[in-house]
């Protein structure tokens, strides 16, 4: 590929994964007959998103390299009035990052699955899914408008949706699925209300002609109100981030999403679709530049949830859960780095995350298998003899989610924490003291999970639900019958080594180029003027190395060691201290367990004022005032009135006299009197 | 005292009262019903009459002979009717013709 992206080939990196979805979901299921078998049906999404893969790959060469650009439209949908609704792709640098992202995880993802699901019946069904969700993503990332945008949104959320709930026989896993559809739209809500007010004030949903017309939204104001127009467009656009992106308060969805096979929770709901909403923001920058409110806003969420999803990472006994709380933080600290105007920081830690998470996801996954589906890390411990492989890379991403200097981690989270303490926005100072703290409760749960899985005793058999475990999944032990843990097939362990290689290196490489350098010239906005943080953290910066040296005199890490040395004492050295604490702390642990209570006040006051709200509207609404009073009242009306007039036609043809006299009477009395 | 317009018209206000009341009051017989309608039409012809007699206008009462066939004409038909309805339901009570009731 050269200089120019030619629409063809760009077409193509979404397309061959949605061909790849659609001949193993059409003819791989009961659906279409069963025609291709589990080995085709694998090789065939697992080529189409290989294809994605390496055009995706070759699009960011000549993006970075050659400096190619594409903005173009391949198709209009519809034109209503003065609004075009069109399909078309918008490749820069920022994009063609986000489409190697995604295909590369999710060609690892594809690759783990041939392992993870071996045993299961919806093997076929599941590649056609992850391969959909490739699609999905794709148009999502490489839209050109918001329309498409808010497409590839919703058709991520739906195949979320159906990979939640993908073992639809679990009532949890149903539950869950429909949470997280339910919270999303919550948070579609607000999105589709900022691309509706877009639309209604810049008349175009094109980003292009949207940024050009930026500074005379800026100056609007919002109609009825003294708001600014930008500052509600810009809440409404990230209120739809908080849904998809899991923030505070719109989170509950994500750690019960967690009822899905691991590697969608790897590819979903760690790597790719989570951070969309920070894709969308750092997308929408030259808006967001304009709305201090709305960054304040961004920041204070972004704080609320990097801090406080973390201490509930620290009371998880579920593997996978630990590692969902985390990514909950993360994302804070991605939304906070966002506040703090450091868009490119923001997708630099999305970028880092990617790896290094969806690698700690599918580690956990492989741990799981090798437990033959124990999930509790309570029964685990010692791990580390048995699964090498896994235990090499899995220590490898939790360095990296940690933020030990020279891993890739190291550099996206510190990155962060200096531009929140250079950004001057009012609610830096609690970000700031927000993700510090988080720096030592994300060493300490990391760890936590890391030395109760790796080292320690083994406890397998310890675990009062072990015999019931395995037979209720869907897909139960069939490796070594015996109780150790094995490792994993091959097909898990490379895509695990595949994902250690970038957590480990892919931020000391680039880092200079991504934050500092020109790669996301013209491509991210930031008004230099008003918020400096990226100037002063480029000004700081003196290169990976020296960052890496410099870091290990700073704050960040001397909490994360601590965390990590906590988590040592606490589960290695002193495992009673851990229940001594929570029996201490009690209510503060009650208070943990319980999720902050956020689920009982989703389920009993929202959702059930939602309930209460339906019944009144339709108890009092649709039965009393539409059916009683509108329906049942106007037939009752005719029938007693029919009742009168029957009682008249009595029959008697003396009444019907007496009524003509009395007539004839009355008529001439009126002529004959009245009107002389 | 001599008869004048007056006495005549009051006659046959007075007849035309009592034929009245006669369809009102009558619950038991279609004949009376008849025989009432027939004075109803007696009071209008002494109407005539006396109108014609004081106005010196003989088409007054040219008019009673038509209404006096008409009435014979009506009667007949009534009574065949009267008849006919007998037959078919056993009764001349008119409280027992309530068929038009809704």
């Amino acid at each position: 590929m050269s200089q120019t992206l030619s629409a063809s080939t760009l077409l193509a990196v979404p397309l061959a994964p949605l061909a790849g979805s659609a001949l193993a979901g059409l003819f791989g299921t009961a659906f279409g007959g069963n025609w291709i078998g589990r080995r085709l049906s694998h090789t065939l999404t697992i080529l189409g998103v290989f294809v994605a893969f390496v055009l995706s790959a070759l699009t960011l060469y000549s993006v970075a390299v050659h400096g190619a650009r594409f903005n173009e439209t391949i198709y209009t949908w519809m034109v209503v009035g003065g609004l075009k609704m069109e399909v078309g792709f918008l490749v820069d640098s920022l994009t063609a990052m986000m489409m190697v992202v995604v295909t590369f995880v999710s060609l690892m993802v594809h690759i783990y699955t041939i392992g993870y699901m071996e045993e299961d019946d919806g093997y076929n069904r599941f590649f056609s899914y992850i391969s959909l969700f490739t699609f999905s993503m794709l148009m999502l990332v490489m839209s050109n408008n918001l329309l498409q945008l808010f497409f590839g949104w919703e058709a991520v959320g739906l195949v979320s949706y159906l990979l939640i709930g993908f073992w639809f026989n679990k009532p949890t896993a149903i539950f869950a699925n429909m949470k997280a559809f339910l919270v999303n739209r919550v948070g579609d809500f607000g999105f589709i209300l900022g691309i509706g007010l877009i639309a209604a004030y810049a008349g175009t949903l094109n980003y292009g002609e949207i940024f050009a017309k930026s500074a005379e939204l800026g100056g609007l104001g919002f109609p009825g109100t003294d708001w600014m127009l930008i500052t509600v467009i810009c809440i409404c656009l990230f209120i739809g981030a908080m849904g998809k992106s899991a923030q505070f308060p719109l989170h509950v969805w994500l750690p019960d999403s967690m009822e899905g096979p691991t590697p969608i929770s790897a590819l979903i709901h760690a790597a790719t679709m989570v951070t969309a909403g920070i894709f969308m923001v750092s997308r929408m920058s030259p808006l967001f530049e304009l709305s201090d409110t709305a960054l304040n806003f961004i920041l204070v969420i972004g704080a609320i949830t990097a801090l406080f999803m973390g201490f509930l990472g620290i009371i998880q006994n579920d593997i996978k859960r630990v590692v969902a709380y985390s990514t909950l933080s993360q994302l804070g600290y991605m939304t906070v780095a966002l506040g703090a105007s450091a868009y490119s920081v923001a997708v630099f830690h999305l970028m880092t995350h990617a790896f290094f998470k969806a690698l700690l996801f599918l580690g956990a996954g492989s741990v799981i298998m090798g437990m033959h589906h124990n999930q509790d890390i309570r029964w685990m411990g010692a791990v580390r003899k048995y699964m090498p492989i896994t235990w090499i890379t899995s220590l490898l991403g939790s360095l990296a989610l940690i933020g030990t200097p020279l891993f890739s981690g190291f550099y996206s989270k510190d990155s962060i924490i200096e531009a929140v303490h250079e950004s001057h926005l009012p609610a830096a100072g609690f970000a700031h003291f927000a993700v510090l703290a988080g720096v030592f409760i994300t060493a300490f749960y990391s760890f936590r999970m890391y030395f109760l899985v790796f080292h320690g005793k083994e406890r397998y058999d310890q675990n009062p639900d072990a015999h019931h475990h395995g037979h209720d999944d869907h897909h139960g032990h069939g490796h070594g019958h015996d109780d150790k843990p094995h490792e994993s097939p091959w097909v898990v362990t490379v895509p695990l080594v595949l994902l250690a290689i970038p957590s480990v290196v892919v931020g000391f490489l680039f880092i200079q180029p991504m934050l500092f350098g020109d790669f996301f010239k013209d491509v991210i906005f930031v008004d230099a003027a008003k918020h400096h943080a990226m100037a002063e953290l480029a000004q700081a910066f003196h290169g990976p190395v020296a960052m890496a040296l410099h870091g290990l005199q700073t704050a960040p890490f001397w909490l994360a060691l601590a965390g990590v040395v906590a988590a040592y004492y606490m589960y290695m050295v002193n495992p009673a201290l851990p229940a001594a604490i929570k029996r201490a702390a009690q209510p503060i642990y009650t208070l943990l367990e319980n999720k902050y209570y956020l689920d009982w006040i989703n389920e009993n006051i929202i959702a059930r004022g939602a309930r209460a709200l339906g019944v009144g509207l339709w108890k009092g609404g649709d039965q009393a005032i539409i059916d009683g009073a509108v329906v049942n009242g106007s037939w009752k009306l005719v029938g007693w009135f029919a009742g009168i007039v029957r009682w008249v036609q009595s029959g008697y043809i003396f009444h019907y006299a007496l009524v003509m006299i009395l007539g004839v009477f009355g008529l001439m009395t009126y002529f004959v009197w009245l009107n002389k | 005292m001599t008869l004048t317009l007056g006495h005549y018209l009051t006659l046959g206000a007075m007849l035309f009262a009592i034929a009245v009341v006669g369809i009102f009051l009558n619950r038991k017989n279609l004949i009376v019903l008849l025989m009432a309608i027939e004075l109803m039409l007696l009071a209008v012809n002494m109407n005539f009459v006396a109108f014609s007699s004081y106005l010196g206008d003989m088409h007054g009462q040219v008019f009673v002979f038509f209404i006096l066939t008409v009435a014979a004409a009506e009667s007949a038909i009534g009574l065949a009717i009267l008849v006919l309805l007998f037959r078919n339901k056993t009764s001349i009570n008119a409280e027992d013709l309530n068929t038009l009731k809704g």
